[in-house]
């Protein structure tokens, strides 16, 4: 018990004191990734994980939080960082209408229909040329030239979200999320409004994912439609994240960002250049091309691992049953101690 | 007049291919609840087979239909026994691990495709790929109507094949009532595997008959399974007969929507019916036939 | 004034009419039975007062207020509260937790959340399985956590849905003496029932339907010896040569 309240703080002081430790370009943007992926799949879990209605389509939250803190500095001249809360904000008002529609129906329809949302809002991206302008994207000044104040602003947006929905999993709404999951009959006879409590959960869920596109602008300083509302590199890895580490577990999107965030660059990069090495060590052109085979097939390892997590691993690392509920308890005896 | 019949015979002759992907669609949704999202890519999938087929050994698109239906009803059969059942054994929370699943699986074949093939856009052009026929002022293009004529065919068969042979009566008991079909001693594993063997020979169909006219790629596969997700929606999730209108409208839809409104907009037009009947008409044709 | 009251309460599947006028009334702190054979309607019933399904003709009223068609979150808001005859346990959380989420619905806050819970928990003799994953527990206890989860709602008018079906002998005599308990508190109670001893000696007024249709009420005795509920039960012959 107590190696579980402290292991938090500890991750949490490590963390504050990587970027000086570590002060190694690639390696702070890899952790700013990482963080930013916290943030997102905690959302996702809030939503999926939690109150049990499967999101395909967090990129459009995320898209939205993109292009509005885009379009503050591209149209309005106002800074990005303002758009933070405000990405969320708008987020937010494409959950609310869309939920409102999608929560009335049982089934697969909800998570067909966030696919659906994904895809409008792709294109909505794409044709509103005047707003948007279109498949050229968005290209903003970064505030910044040192990495270190993106990773402290992560790291501090990560944080917020993991308390806030350890607080909220805490309280009535937690407990009528996990309900609304388990059983929705029985929920309603209870006397739970499932169709508002599945739009509060759709709500936070996508104020986080809003926010985290806000910080992708701020921190890449170039989004175009095909990036930030990608339904693999986004929704799909979003919900990874959230599978990886443990479904409907407070740390497992953390552990899950930090995954798949190394697998996704484990790929990408060809086995983190080991091909690469290899091909100059050995001089062979053989192992060259091979390198090459390996580092176009990247998205061809995500896939598989998409496969293989799900055959395997269907509620993460840290997701068995009772560790789950490990962690409602642990909130509920915090609540009790505190 | 003209431009408006013109429309709306290309949208019916498009809509009758839709309807047979729709069909596979809707069969793997009635037996297993799930929406497959890998079913544009297996049509992809079929389209690479035909394309071999033709560029390669020189056989004529209508006939590698002997070819890539059956190879894809084994894929399909491969897919549903060695990734989704054995996801039914394992206690999960998510019930959609398994719609989850069909993605990576559309991933994997996308990339695969990739691999093998490249990015490059690929055609099979035919003695008859751009000919058309006239009736009146009326163009129809012989590769099209011949595959509509063929899906049409295809489609009828399917009903007799569900209504009067043994396996098609057990894939409508499966999906109608899972435990009482096997109380009455069908194996609902074993129905499943056939099922989604069908609904991926049924895509095949329709993806080596669209070859001659379509320009083949890799990424074929997203805009496809979308529309056919929403066919599926469109006709009410698990109904056969909902799937041809479905597959009917989205074809007519689309034509219109290219002739009024512009091509930019062929994808959105598919989503907006989709919102439009998660709006006001939700449980889609079904409900209005009860069928 | 009664306090619940359903008048001429119809609803048709399709073409089939499985409550077809259907009309009675339960008093402040009374126990009302609901028989009849299988598939006469009496789950339908309930599901109509919760309204799972939306009634296709009559009324339903509580506390002098019209609440037909009210969402079934609100209904159990109002006070009435139900169990399911197949009982829908939020599998993986503990007893206590399905208890709180149900305590919620009264107070605000988790830890008045928590001590409703636990009284309530200990009001049903159920507080020794609070830890416990309510996917794991026996069928009886499944049933004791739905009293105990709609009674830490607080309702004043409760739907007990066979929620003594499948107990052991000794279970059984623990869910009348709950439910008597329940009665004293100022419940009022409407039962369904097919172990016709526990609705004799529990029931106040018993209410008979048959293919979805009033046949008798009474008090247990004067229904007990209905020749149409008889009939109903046992065949015509029987009731004829009684």
């Amino acid at each position: 018990m107590t190696v579980k309240r402290i292991l938090p703080l500890v991750l949490l002081f490590v963390l504050i004191l990587f970027p000086l430790m570590v002060k190694d370009d690639y390696q702070q943007h890899l952790m700013i990734l990482v963080l930013m992926w916290v943030v997102i799949g905690s959302g996702w879990n809030v939503i999926a994980g939690y109150t049990g209605q499967v999101s395909f389509g967090d990129a459009a939250f995320f898209g939205t939080g993109a292009y509005t803190a885009g379009l503050f500095a591209h149209k309005l001249g106002i800074s990005a960082w303002w758009a933070m809360a405000f990405g969320g904000v708008m987020a937010m008002a494409v959950a609310l209408p869309f939920g409102w529609i999608c929560f009335r129906l049982r089934g697969a329809y909800f998570a067909l229909a966030t696919l659906a949302l994904n895809e409008v809002m792709r294109h909505v991206a794409t044709l509103w040329e005047s707003l948007t302008d279109g498949m050229v994207g968005i290209l903003i000044m970064q505030t910044f030239v040192s990495k270190v104040p993106y990773y402290y602003i992560a790291l501090g947006l990560a944080a917020v979200s993991v308390l806030s929905i350890q607080m909220i999993m805490g309280s009535k709404w937690g407990y009528y999320f996990v309900s609304i999951r388990e059983d929705q009959d029985a929920a309603e006879s209870l006397g739970i409004d499932t169709h508002f409590y599945k739009m509060v959960s759709l709500n936070i869920a996508a104020f986080l994912t809003g926010m985290a596109g806000s910080l992708y602008m701020n921190y890449m300083g170039f989004i175009d439609p095909e990036v930030v509302f990608s339904l693999h590199d986004i929704s799909i890895m979003a919900i990874l994240v959230g599978i990886v580490g443990g479904v409907g577990t407070l740390y497992g999107p953390v552990v899950g960002a930090f995954v798949m965030v190394a697998v996704h660059e484990f790929f990408r990069t060809g086995f983190f250049g080991f091909f690469n090495t290899l091909a100059v060590l050995t001089g062979s052109d053989v192992v060259h091309v091979v390198a090459g085979y390996v580092m176009q097939a990247h998205v061809l390892g995500f896939g598989i691992l998409v496969v293989v997590v799900i055959l395997l691993l269907p509620n993460g690392i840290v997701g068995d049953w009772d560790k789950m509920m490990g962690t409602v308890s642990s909130v509920r005896k915090k609540g009790m101690a505190g | 007049m003209e431009v408006f019949l013109q429309t709306l015979v290309a949208g019916i002759l498009k809509g009758g291919l839709y309807s047979l992907i729709g069909i596979g669609m809707t069969l793997i949704m009635g037996v297993m609840g799930i929406i497959n999202l890998a079913h544009g890519q297996l049509m992809m999938v079929a389209m690479y087979v035909t394309f071999v087929c033709f560029h390669y050994l020189g056989i004529d698109p209508y006939l590698a239909l002997f070819i890539s239906t059956p190879l894809l009803f084994l894929l399909g059969m491969v897919i549903q026994k060695y990734t989704l059942n054995p996801l039914m054994e394992v206690e999960s929370l998510l019930p959609e691990n398994q719609v989850l699943m069909t993605v990576g699986i559309g991933m994997v074949l996308t990339e695969i495709a990739r691999f093998v093939f490249g990015s490059d856009y690929r055609s099979v052009k035919t003695s008859y790929s751009s000919s058309a026929f006239y009736l009146g002022e009326i163009s129809f293009s012989v590769a099209l109507t011949a595959a509509f004529f063929l899906a049409v065919a295809f489609t009828v068969f399917m009903f007799w094949f569900l209504r009067k042979t043994d396996i098609g009566r057990s894939i409508r008991a499966v999906g109608q009532d899972k435990d009482a079909a096997s109380l009455m001693g069908v194996n609902p594993r074993r129905i499943t595997i056939i099922t989604f063997g069908i609904g991926a020979a049924l895509v095949a169909v329709a993806g080596t008959l669209l070859m001659p006219l379509y320009y083949l790629f890799p990424d074929i596969g997203g805009p496809f399974t979308r529309k056919a997700f929403v066919i599926t929606i469109l006709g009410g999730l698990g109904s056969t007969v909902g799937a041809i209108f479905g597959g009917v409208t989205l074809g007519l839809a689309e034509s219109f929507g290219a002739t009024y409104i512009g091509m930019a907009y062929d994808d959105m037009i598919g989503l907006l019916i989709f919102l439009l009947v998660l709006l006001f008409l939700p449980g889609g044709f079904k409900r209005l036939t009860k069928i | 004034m009664s306090l619940f009251e359903v008048r001429g309460l119809v609803k048709h599947f399709g073409g089939l009419a499985a409550v077809s006028n259907v009309s009675f009334k339960v008093h402040q702190g009374e126990i009302l039975g609901l028989i009849g054979p299988n598939g006469s309607g009496k789950t339908t019933i309930f599901n109509l007062i919760s309204n799972y399904h939306r009634p296709t003709r009559g009324t339903i009223h509580f506390k002098g207020r019209n609440i037909t068609g009210l969402k079934t979150h609100r209904i159990s808001r109002l006070g009435i509260g139900r169990t399911f005859q197949i009982v829908r346990p939020l599998g993986r959380m503990t007893v206590l937790d399905n208890v709180i989420a149900a305590a919620f619905a009264k107070v605000a806050t988790k830890a008045e959340a928590r001590d409703l819970a636990l009284e309530t928990l200990a009001f049903c003799s159920f507080e020794h399985r609070k830890e416990v994953l309510a996917k794991t527990l026996s069928i009886g206890e499944r049933k004791r956590l739905e009293i105990a989860r709609v009674m830490a709602t607080q309702p004043e008018l409760l739907l007990l849905d066979e929620t003594a079906a499948g107990l052991n002998p000794l279970e059984l005599e623990g869910a009348i003496e709950l439910i008597k308990k329940i009665r004293d508190k100022g419940v009022s109670i409407i039962i369904v029932e097919h172990i016709m001893k526990v609705m004799m000696t529990i029931s106040d007024r018993i209410h008979a339907i048959s293919f979805g249709e009033t046949i008798a009420e009474g008090t247990p005795h004067e229904v007990a010896n209905n020749p149409a509920v008889i009939e109903a039960y046992l065949g015509k012959e029987y009731a004829e040569g009684s």
